[in-house]
């Protein structure tokens, strides 16, 4: 059975896109657009990795990554965090709250498939 | 096209000079009437003239590929892929292009980034789609196999998102360079008053001929100033515009301007000889515009409370400036004229002489620590100016956008060096 990706994300063509990605390289990916909801959603699938964008509507991915991380189930769920807020103080935010990596927009498709690759290899 | 002019083509050929210029930059692509019409104009083989753009394009897609971390672009193969997706390969090469000017869009304005909300949403918003075009980008030059279904999806997003990109552009470059514009835009978009008097100051080229003759009233220019639309820009310019007005009457720009043309540019004696100060000699120095120079003020708390920039100095609109900057070291000594050459580390280092002083503000009263301003004109070099053997500081401009490794005023990392 496929490892589950899900991808909380609200930009409909880079949904678009990495999911098309993702599953070409044999993943099942799951969407979600909503950051208030983000969280519900998590538990609701279980996925075993989380693709989060930054700047979400209704809540943003670092309350997100700082609300699944106070929970002891998802303390060591991979999270790869995609933004356009790419400066240095963001990024050391994001490591404080235990993001798995962070990534900056535009990223390169294979930097995504290697840091989802490498975040679930066991 | 040597021995035609370039708008006498177009003439000829019945389009702008502009879009002429385009074509010959490669950045418009042109086939059927129009390259027959050039051609036969020019009196060359129609083929000749594509010849070079495929070329062009060819050189794009490679530079693609190598300027992207993916190994599996087939670098042999670009002209093969050129000839049979031209379209494609001209969308792919526009892409990176555009990215490219994206990047370099990002790396200068990441200083007013951190200051600047509405400017963040909009690069926010920038990045998201140029992320989204670069990945599907990818996907399309990637997957040869994929199904007329995907492909034309894909396309349309493209499609779509290239409209976007184009309209956000735009809409940015409209607001960073509404202090550029002529005309009301700059008040509407200014995000302070300093940058609102910044604009007004570019707009009359920080020059006020009927002022320094006294036939123009400073109220009447702030009233008839569409870039001033906050009481607070209005009380910063009339500030300036007092200030000018009062340097005018001490010493005419064209007295100064005769004496500079007399030798080497030398501010000290300048102020012995008309018996002036020398913070009224660096300003109208600053007025003058046959010297081309900057100039920035400061208060004692070091922030920068005007600015004239001149061409590649940079000058940061938000935040700190360099510490390194002579006038801050003026600041400790006041009333000395400190001289120095400096050299901006970066892209496209010019050398420039700064000759830097601090005074303070007000008249001198008992028993009230004085309020000191910092001053510095900013020359640029010239070959024969005399001062080579001199030692010449690297400064930066803000510390966020500077390349200095170790240095002893860095106040927070480079994202030029740390990466962003």
């Amino acid at each position: 059975m496929s490892k589950r990706v899900l991808l909380v994300e609200d930009e409909p063509n880079i949904i678009e896109a990495v999911s098309f990605l993702l599953s070409r390289d044999g993943w099942h990916v799951d969407t979600h657009s909503d950051g208030g909801t983000a969280v519900a959603k998590v538990q609701e699938l279980e996925p075993d990795l989380v693709v989060l964008d930054h700047m979400l509507p209704g809540k943003s991915g670092m309350d997100i990554l700082t609300e699944l991380r106070g929970d002891a189930a998802y303390k060591d769920l991979p999270i790869l965090m995609l933004t356009a807020r790419g400066q240095m103080r963001d990024r050391a935010l994001a490591e404080e709250a235990g993001v798995s990596r962070f990534m900056t927009k535009p990223f390169s498709n294979t930097e995504v498939l290697n840091a989802v690759r490498d975040l679930t290899r066991a | 096209m040597v021995g035609t002019r370039q708008a006498d083509l177009a003439r000829e050929i019945g389009i702008s000079a502009s879009y002429l210029n385009l074509i010959e930059h490669n950045r418009r692509r042109i086939g059927g009437k129009l390259l027959l019409n050039i051609a036969r104009a020019l009196g060359v083989e129609p083929a000749s003239l594509s010849e070079g753009a495929e070329a062009a394009l060819i050189a794009t897609l490679r530079e693609a590929a190598v300027g992207t971390p993916m190994p599996a672009a087939e670098l042999e193969r670009a002209d093969e892929f050129a000839g049979r997706f031209p379209g494609w390969a001209q969308v792919l090469a526009n892409a990176h292009r555009r990215v490219g000017a994206l990047e370099r869009t990002v790396e200068s304005l990441t200083d007013r980034l951190a200051h600047d909300p509405q400017l963040a949403a909009s690069l926010h918003e920038l990045l998201s789609t140029a992320a989204a075009i670069r990945s599907t980008a990818s996907i399309l030059a990637e997957n040869k196999d994929l199904s007329d279904e995907w492909r034309n999806r894909f396309h349309a997003n493209m499609d779509q998102d290239s409209r976007r990109l184009s309209d956000s552009s735009k809409a940015l470059v409209g607001y960073l360079d509404a202090d550029a514009d002529d005309g009301a835009e700059g008040a509407e978009v200014a995000s302070s008053p300093q940058e609102e008097v910044d604009s007004f100051l570019h707009h009359n080229g920080y020059s006020f001929p009927d002022l320094e003759a006294g036939v123009a009233d400073v109220e009447q220019l702030i009233t008839d100033a569409p870039q001033l639309g906050s009481m607070a820009s209005k009380h910063l310019a009339r500030g300036v515009l007092e200030q000018t007005r009062s340097d005018a009457r001490l010493l005419k720009l064209s007295a100064l301007s005769v004496a500079v043309g007399q030798g080497v540019l030398d501010p000290l004696a300048l102020a012995r000889r008309f018996s002036l100060a020398p913070s009224v000699i660096l300003r109208r120095l600053a007025s003058l515009p046959s010297l081309t120079a900057g100039f920035v003020v400061c208060d004692r708390a070091g922030s920068l409370v005007f600015r004239k920039p001149v061409n590649r100095f940079a000058v940061p609109r938000f935040g700190a400036a360099c510490p390194l900057w002579p006038m801050f070291d003026a600041l400790s000594a006041p009333g000395s004229v400190r001289v120095q050459r400096v050299r901006q580390v970066g892209r496209n280092a010019a050398t420039f002489t700064c000759f830097a002083f601090a005074e303070q503000r007000h008249a001198l009263e008992y028993n009230v620590q004085p309020l000191m301003q910092g001053m510095m004109l900013i020359v640029p070099d010239v070959a024969d100016a005399g001062r080579s053997e001199e030692q010449i500081v690297e400064v930066g401009s803000n510390c966020r956008v500077c390349a200095r490794v170790q240095c002893p005023g860095r106040r927070e990392p480079s994202i030029l060096s740390e990466g962003f």
